[in-house]
This record gives C-alpha cells, structure tokens and sequence, in this order.
C-alpha cells in the first residue's frame, strides 16, 4: 500500500529530478572514461606499445677487449690485466647522496671523486652504470660484496686495464689509454664508445692504432626492471676483440739504446731499417710512466710532467726540431751534383771563410781546408764547399732535394705529435718572416743553419734514403696486425727496397757514401775516433753540431767557450749514421740535447747502436719470434 | 489520505512487518553477484600483480572479501532507524578517530592516515566518507521541503562535510577529501539545496584557490603542476603518469593476455596492486577487459539508483543516493587518474585493488545500499 507523509511526495519529486541530473552526469563522465580508454588503446596503440618495448628491452654493450702489443720478437709491450671495478646504477638519481656517502665510508672516495660520481649518477640515462673505483684489490672487493645489501644498484664488474710491462722505455711509442673525450668521438659513431669503461688511445701506438686495436663490440639484448635491473637475457651478439699489433720495434736494441742515452740528459736515437723503412728503436729521453695513466694521473703528475724542462711527455724523435748543422751537408752535395752545379771531381776553396758583401762566413776548421773535392768536403766537414755549393746549386734547388730527402714533411709514420719541422723556401720566408731570401740565407742552409729544422726521424729518414740507393722509403711501426695470436706472425723479410726511386744518379749516392764512409773510416775524418776494426760492422756516418747560440766575435775574445755556457744554451750534438757500409741495412740519427759536439757526444751513442742493431740484424732473424709464438 | 494528514498514528497505517525470508529474498542478489564477480577481477589482477602467484595480495583479497560480504549482509538486515539512531554516534567517532590520528600524524613523521588499535589498521578516512553520508541523509530526512531550501538549513551539512573535508586534507589526503567535498556536494543538491548556493559555493572555492595553493605541501603542489603539464617533470612525479598510459596504451584492444603484462611485472609502475591496479589489470586485457570492468561498475550505480527511487522513505533514497555517489567517485577518480585524466591523488579502486579498510567501508557502504532496498517500505520518525 502507498504511504505518504506530507510534503513526501514533493520532496521525492525534487529528488527524483535531481537524482537523475546527477545520474545522466555520471553517463557522461563514464562515456568520457570510454572514450580515453579508446583514446589510449585504439587510436595510439602502437606509440605505446613502442614505448613499452623500449622500457623493457635494454641493449647493453659488451665492451671488445683491446688488442694486445707486442715488439718484433714478440715480447708483450701493452697487455689487459683483469680489472675489478666497482659499478653504480641508479634509478634516475633517487637516493644518490646516501648511496654515495655509503661508498665513501666503505672506499675513501675522497671530495673529488665524490663529486664526480655525484655528478655522473645523477646525469645517468635508463640506468646505465657508472665507474666508482678501479683497480680494486681483493679486500676491497670482499668489503663492497660484504655490505651489498646496503648498496641498491651497486655492483663489482670484472673489466679490463692496460698494463705496460716495459714502462718508461716504450712509453712514447707504445703511448697511452684513457677516458674517451668528446674530440675522440670525431668522425667515430662506435657506440661502444659511450661506455664508461671504454678506453681511447690518447699518445703513441695506442693512439695511431685506436681503431684497429678496439675491436667491434658485441651487444646483449636484456629484459630490464624499472630499476636497471636485468631479468633476463634475450639476445647476444659476440663482439671482436681488437688486433693484436707487432710492432717493427727490437726492443733489446730499444733498450740498449735507451742504455747508451741514459749518460746524458736528454736527447733521441731512431734506428731505421733502410730497405722497409721498419722504426727499428726509437728512443726519446727522458720518458715517462704509463702506469701513472693507465690508474689515471693526478693533477699533481700530471703538472710534474709539464712543467720538466726535459719534457718527459714530448716524443722528441718525432716532435723535437733542431737544425741539423753539418748532417745537412748530404743534402746540399746531392742538390749541388744532381742540378750539375758541380761534378764528382769540382774542387772548391776553403781559406778558412768565405765573405758574403761584409759578412763573413766562418769555417768550423780556422785554417781552412785549403781545396777539396765534395766527398772530402763531407769527410772533413768543410763549410765553405757547402757554403759555394748551395750557392751554385741555389735555394730552390737544395730545397728540394731535402724535401725529397723527406726534411720539411710530415712521415708517413703515423704516430700523433709528429712535427713536419722547417725546410725552408723562398715562398715560406716571404710569408713568415716577411722578407725576400738573401744569398746569405742560402749560405746558412747549405750546412744545416739558419731557418732550417729537422726532426731525429726525418734525419734517419734521409740517411735511408741515401743509404738505400735511393729510394723513398717511408718510416713504418707495424709489422703485422691480426686478431687471433697464431696468426700474428712477421712477413717473409726482404732484401730490396719496394718503395719508389727517387731517380737519383747512382754515381753522385755513392760520390755522397763515400765521404760518409770516410768521415768514420778515413784518416782526415772527423769521427775517425769512432772506426770499428770488425770488417762486417763498417760503417758511415757524418757528425754535426747545431748552434743553438751563437758565440760572437767578442765572446770569443773573451774567452768565452762552448763547455762554459749554461745546459740549455749549449750546442745539440748530432749524428747520422748507417752500415754496413757495402751494404746498407741499417740507419741510426742520434741527437743529444745540448751535447757540444757531436763526433764526440752523439757519435759513440750512433756507432754502438748501429753496431749492436748489425750484430743482432732483427730484419733478418724470426728465430726468437718462433720461439714465442710455439710458447 | 486523511488519517496519514494527522501524521501522529504510525502503528495504524504501518506496512504489515516483513517477515525475514521476505528480507532476505528483497536482498538484491544479483547485485551481490555483480560486486563479487568486480572482486574477482580484484583476485586476478591481484594475482598477476604478484608475478602470478596468490601471495601476498590475491589470496588475501579473496578472504577479506569472502569477511566483508558477511558484513555486508548483516548490515543490510539491520534495520534503518538503527542507523538513523547511530548516524550521529558513528559522525563523531570518526571525527574523534581523524583528528586522533592527525594529531599522532604530527608527533610522528610525514603522512600519517593509520589507526593502530590492537591488531588492526583502520583508515578513519574510509569511516569518514560512509559516516558524512549517513549523518547528511539523516539531516535531511528530518527537514521538510521548503526547510531544504533554505540558506540557514544549508550551513549545518556544509559545516559536517567541511570539518571530515578539513581534517582528511591536513593528513594530507587529497583524494579522500576530494572525495567527501564531492560526494557530500552531490547530496545536498539531490537534497533540494538551491542550485544558487552551488554557484555561490563554486565561485568562493575559486577564489579560495590560492590560499588552498599556499596550504598545499610541495608533492600536492608538484602533482598538481605535474597533471597540467605531464612533459615537465618525464622521470620524477609525471612518470607514473607517463608508465601508466604506456601500460594501459600498449595494451591495445583485447590485452596482452594474463600475467603477460610487461611493465608492470617488470616494475615500471609504481603501487601497482594498489592505486594502479587498473592498469596492471587493463594492459593484460585490454580495452574489452576495461569496458567489461566498466560495465560492472555502472551495473552496481545502476542499482544504486534504482534503490534509490524505490525508497519509500527520504532517508533511503539519500542514503543510497549517497552510497551510490561514492562508487562513482571512487571509480572515475581512480581510472581518470591512471589514464592521465586527474592528478595522481591517491584513491583506490573499490573491490580490485589492494587494502582492508578500503574494501570493508565500501562494503558496509554497500550493505546500507542493500538494507535500503530490504526496508524500502519501513516507516522512519522525523526525529530532529
């Protein structure tokens, strides 16, 4: 039965009509709950199911391991050790601070590293792991795994560094490893470089042969949490590990080079293989420590290393430029010859100077060398034949020749930090210094003066290329290169040059030889002091001395001596050097930093390496490798 | 008609009582199974949310559930003027209960909306929201027409929402204050409250904007920028945002099927078996597994508003009304808030996800829903 009370039924009515506003309100907003749901699930689907594809699916970088580096004989010069890191990920930078105030009480970060790793977390995408310390010693990993759980997204990562067993004595040409930095990543889109583990090669062979030696990285597809967390593996690919290198380096001759410069302060050897153009040795003292790089220097080291007067860090045989002195003088004869400025037999004067207008022009011998022909001319020295020659033969002319020599240029060497030195020309005088050449300028850079540089290497590259009949032999460090160990062998060694002529008339080369012969071999030559009684270890050479200050006239009245100057404004002792003397093989350039004289200072340091490098002939001799590679 | 005017002899015109197997065949069954079968999904979803196993939530749903439909049903028998007597009672213990716990919120740390009172947690929120209703359907039950109408008689309800209101946002819970402004709102205006009074009401909560701005912690106020503008903060708070829609999104049409769901196994969302279990639920089946979930929902208001009207006494229609308000409530701000529709303000959704004091308040919510239907012909005094 239907019940009313008063005013009910008004009061139902009002309701019923409100009730049913609100309820067709309702409609609507369930009608609009609809209408997302279609919005997100029909319409953009795909957008997200991309994007949920991308959450879920990391790829990681499995880092290749660096090809190793080994000498001629196949003794390791960089090798991987097993490095045990400690990795950190975080989840878009949440609780860094704690996290790394954690691994400070546990490691010792230290402020610096502290901030870093700050700065890293918090910049970190998808999680990817960051470096917190290297080279971890078995306590220290035992103490991170101890408190593990206390470390969210913490982890020890077993990876790679570079250790170089032969330090010091390879560290300019073996080189260096370090961060990857941004000009690094110049014309490279290896994605492996973007790790944070990854290493570039920064000085050296490490740094020529980055790109073979890093090897193709190999990549696993993974299932990841929210966190960086890894649920499972999906897919692998196996990378490449890097190439192996032997380098064309001797290193018993390296070392016993290094041996001979270690009486003196600092300087360069480079022994040359004439018919390759294989780097033999090459040693720049004083070197430095690669550890101190492969651990990461500090800036205190690193500041030490700067700011040493000898410059530990400069590859002074490639970078280091002094005028060549008298060691031009081959240069000269040949331009002189070749332009038929003068013959094999023209006799020049030599009454001590000879003057220019007002100006003087000094021979080194104060009495003069009365007449001689040019290979005399080399034995003895004489500066006023190459004064006359270069004259006759003109600026042009001796320039280039020594470009063909390879003075003025940059090797095909390939290492980093490799100076082209200074040949100069008529052209490059008018730009640079703003003048026109003078006859006097010819006079100077016929024996190896005035504007003109060189280089250690480019001077043994010249003492090839005369050696070697000729032929434009470039400087080389690589003697093979593979991937898998066995394959790592040298080549079939050869005797003939294969690189081209310079078509220079055989007879002026051996006009030139013959005066390098004399200048050891001879009794008027000046490093006759350094002739060797061995038949089969003759050999040539030529001494030069580069002023590096000139000692007036008035210094010279008062007494004033080469010996008495201070070091660094002594002369630069040179040599230059190749043997045997029929048979060319081997050629040595030494420079020794302000050494005064170089028969007496360079030369012995050039004999015994030359000499040493015959004895063990390493162009010739696979046996030790052999023996290596059966090990 | 005449001897109903006199209004002063109930017993005489009083229904002929309803006998108990009458009460319980007037007991909506087939409501009852739709709120199971919405609970059941709850199971699933739960389950899937765990990597597919029963531990820890999906078992323990399906019990809490099994207890909470006990509750439901007894008090869907209990009588309505019992509620009538305790709706002020049950008011001012939860009041008591909120400010208790706003006031151990301070001794403590941080956000506190828990009750430790022996071996239970109670939300006093949750007693809040059912509490407001049946204290705002009991006021209203005791005025007349015109009465509704008026200004005066306006302020008191206002004045027993805002204080709940007032209390759950200094907890601070956003969305359970939300939730009562609204659903007290959508009962003074089904009450008879004049449609200017919402106007007026609407305007000043305008211009009260910046002050509430100012009162507003720095996560209320990030999550509020944060809705507006998603793109500005990608990995911080508008990241639970962005992995939802990329769940839900991905999902497609029909799911990824169960437990084949990827970002929410994999932990990409955040209270995933609580205030996202919607879209752990909607990546696995999809758009037709949301419309049917939907579909359930709008069932139960459906019902609602069918009690509602069929209610002889005003009461029962405000009461179902009211319960029938804090479904929808519940419902809409939990999915339009994991579809990026509202800020991320913290409700769940009622019977699926995660969470005791939840599910018992919408449970009892349901059994006073019920009860009105059983006694949709008991004759209630106009007490005042």
């Amino acid at each position: 039965m239907k019940h009313f009370r008063k005013g009910d039924g008004e009061r139902s009515g009002l309701f019923t009509r409100r009730a049913l506003v609100l309820g067709g309100a309702q409609a609507v907003l369930l009608t609009a709950l609809a209408g997302r749901l279609y919005q997100l699930q029909v319409v953009e689907t795909d957008r997200f199911a991309n994007l949920a594809d991308e959450n879920r699916i990391s790829m990681r970088l499995l880092p290749p391991s660096r090809g190793l580096i080994f000498d001629r004989g196949g003794a390791p010069l960089a090798v991987n050790r097993n490095n045990f890191r400690v990795m950190a990920a975080s989840d878009r930078g949440r609780g860094v601070d704690v996290l790394v105030e954690r691994l400070d009480q546990i490691l010792a970060l230290g402020d610096a590293d502290k901030a870093r790793l700050l700065r890293e977390l918090r910049r970190s995408r998808n999680a990817q792991p960051v470096v917190v310390r290297e080279n971890l010693g078995w306590e220290e990993v035992a103490r991170i795994e101890f408190n593990a759980p206390d470390l969210p997204g913490v982890f020890i990562d077993l990876g790679q560094s570079r250790d170089y067993p032969e330090g010091e004595l390879m560290s300019h040409i073996v080189g260096y490893t370090g961060r990857v930095a941004d000009e690094d990543l110049a014309g490279r889109d290896d994605p492996v470089l973007q790790l944070a583990t990854m290493r570039f090669g920064k000085k050296g062979v490490e740094r020529s042969f980055e790109d073979d030696l890093r090897g193709r990285a190999g990549a696993v597809q993974v299932e990841v949490n929210a966190v960086g967390r890894v649920v499972r593996e999906l897919d692998r690919t196996e990378g490449q590990p890097g190439a192996n290198a032997l380098l064309t380096i001797d290193l018993d001759i390296q070392r016993f080079a290094a041996e001979k410069m270690k009486e003196h302060q600092s300087g360069s050897v480079v022994v040359l293989d004439v018919v390759t153009g294989d780097v033999i040795a090459m040693v720049s003292t004083p070197g430095f420590d690669p550890s101190t790089f492969a651990r990461g220097i500090t800036q205190g080291e690193w500041r030490d290393l700067l700011d040493d007067p000898q410059r530990p860090l400069h590859n002074k045989a490639i970078a280091g430029v002094y005028p060549p002195g008298s060691t031009y003088k081959m240069v000269t004869a040949l331009a002189a010859l070749e332009s038929k400025a003068i013959d094999p037999w023209t006799r020049l004067p030599c009454p001590g100077y000879l003057e220019l207008g007002k100006i003087k022009f000094h021979c080194w011998l104060k009495g003069g060398h009365g007449s001689t022909n040019v290979s005399e001319a080399i034995a003895m020295s004489c500066d006023c034949f190459f004064y006359e020659a270069a004259r006759r033969a003109g600026i042009d002319r001796v320039s280039d020749m020594a470009q063909r020599l390879g003075f003025g240029k940059v090797s095909e060497l390939g290492l980093p930090g490799e100076s082209a030195a200074n040949q100069p020309t008529r052209a490059w005088k008018q730009e640079k210094v703003g003048k026109a050449w003078q006859h006097g300028d010819t006079f100077n850079l016929g024996i190896g003066q005035g504007y003109m540089t060189a280089t250690p290497l480019q001077l043994a590259i010249m003492t090839a290329r005369i050696a070697n009949g000729g032929y434009e032999v470039q400087p080389n460090l690589l003697l093979a290169k593979a991937t898998p160990r066995e394959e790592l062998v040298p080549p079939v060694p050869r005797t003939r040059p294969t690189a081209p002529s310079l078509r220079l008339n055989p007879q002026h080369l051996a006009i030139v030889r013959q005066g390098m012969a004399d200048v050891v071999n001879a009794g008027h030559g000046t490093a006759n002091a350094l002739r060797v009684k061995q038949a089969e270890f003759t050999f040539a050479g030529k001494t030069g001395t580069a002023q590096v200050k000139r000692i007036t006239e008035r210094e010279r009245e008062m007494g004033i001596t080469q010996a008495s100057l201070p070091w660094h404004l002594r002369h630069h002792a040179l040599f230059v050097c190749y043997g045997p003397v029929d048979n060319p093989r081997y050629a040595c350039a030494v420079i020794v930093e302000h050494g005064q004289a170089g028969g007496a200072t360079a030369g012995p340091i050039g004999r015994d390496v030359l000499v040493e490098t015959m004895k063990r002939d390493p162009s010739r001799r696979t046996d030790r490798f052999k023996k290596m590679a059966s090990r | 008609m005449s001897l109903t005017a006199m209004g002063s002899s109930l017993a005489l015109d009083a229904p002929a009582p309803v006998g108990f197997a009458e009460k319980i065949w007037r007991i909506n069954w087939g409501l009852v199974l739709v709120l199971t079968a919405i609970a059941g999904v709850g199971v699933l979803a739960l389950y899937s949310a765990a990597g597919g196993r029963f531990e820890p939530w999906a078992a323990r749903h399906a019990v809490r559930y099994g207890s909470a439909l006990i509750l439901m049903l007894v008090v869907a028998l209990v009588h309505p003027k019992v509620w009538l007597t305790l709706a002020w009672p049950i008011y001012i213990v939860s009041v008591l209960m909120l400010v208790a716990v706003d006031v151990i919120g301070k001794i403590g740390m941080g956000a506190q909306r828990w009750l430790v009172i022996g071996p239970m947690q109670i939300q006093p929120s949750e007693i809040a929201k059912v509490a407001v209703i049946l204290v705002i359907a009991r006021y209203y039950h005791g005025l007349r027409r015109e009465q509704a109408g008026q200004f005066l008689y306006a302020l008191p309800p206002l004045a027993m929402i805002l204080v709940v209101v007032g209390l759950v946002m200094v907890q601070p819970d956003l969305g359970t204050a939300m939730m009562v402004l609204m659903g007290g709102g959508a009962l003074l205006f089904v009450a008879g409250v004049r449609i200017w009074m919402f106007l007026a009401a609407g305007i000043s909560a305008v211009a009260c904007l910046p002050i509430a701005w100012s009162l507003m912690h720095d996560y209320q106020k990030k999550r509020v920028l944060t809705f507006l503008d998603p793109d500005r903060d990608p990995l911080g708070a508008g990241y639970h945002i962005t992995q939802s829609k990329i769940a839900i999104g991905s999902g497609g049409l029909f799911g990824k099927g169960f437990l084949k769901g990827t970002q929410s196994s994999l932990n990409f969302l955040p209270e995933k078996q609580t205030d996202f279990i919607f879209t752990t639920y909607v990546e696995e089946w999809g758009m037709a597994g949301a419309c049917v979930l939907l579909a359930l929902f709008a069932l139960v208001l459906v019902w609602g508003f069918s009690i509602a009207f069929r209610s002889q006494h005003h009461f029962g229609r405000l009461l179902a009304l009211g319960v029938t308000a804090m479904m929808f409530l519940y419902v809409f701000i939990n999915t339009a808030m994991v579809m990026g529709m509202l800020p991320v303000v913290g409700v769940p959704l009622p019977l699926v996800s995660n969470g005791g004091t939840a599910l018992l308040s919408v449970m009892f919510a349901c059994g006073l829903l019920i009860g009105v239907n059983v006694y949709r012909d008991a004759q209630l005094p106009r007490t005042r």
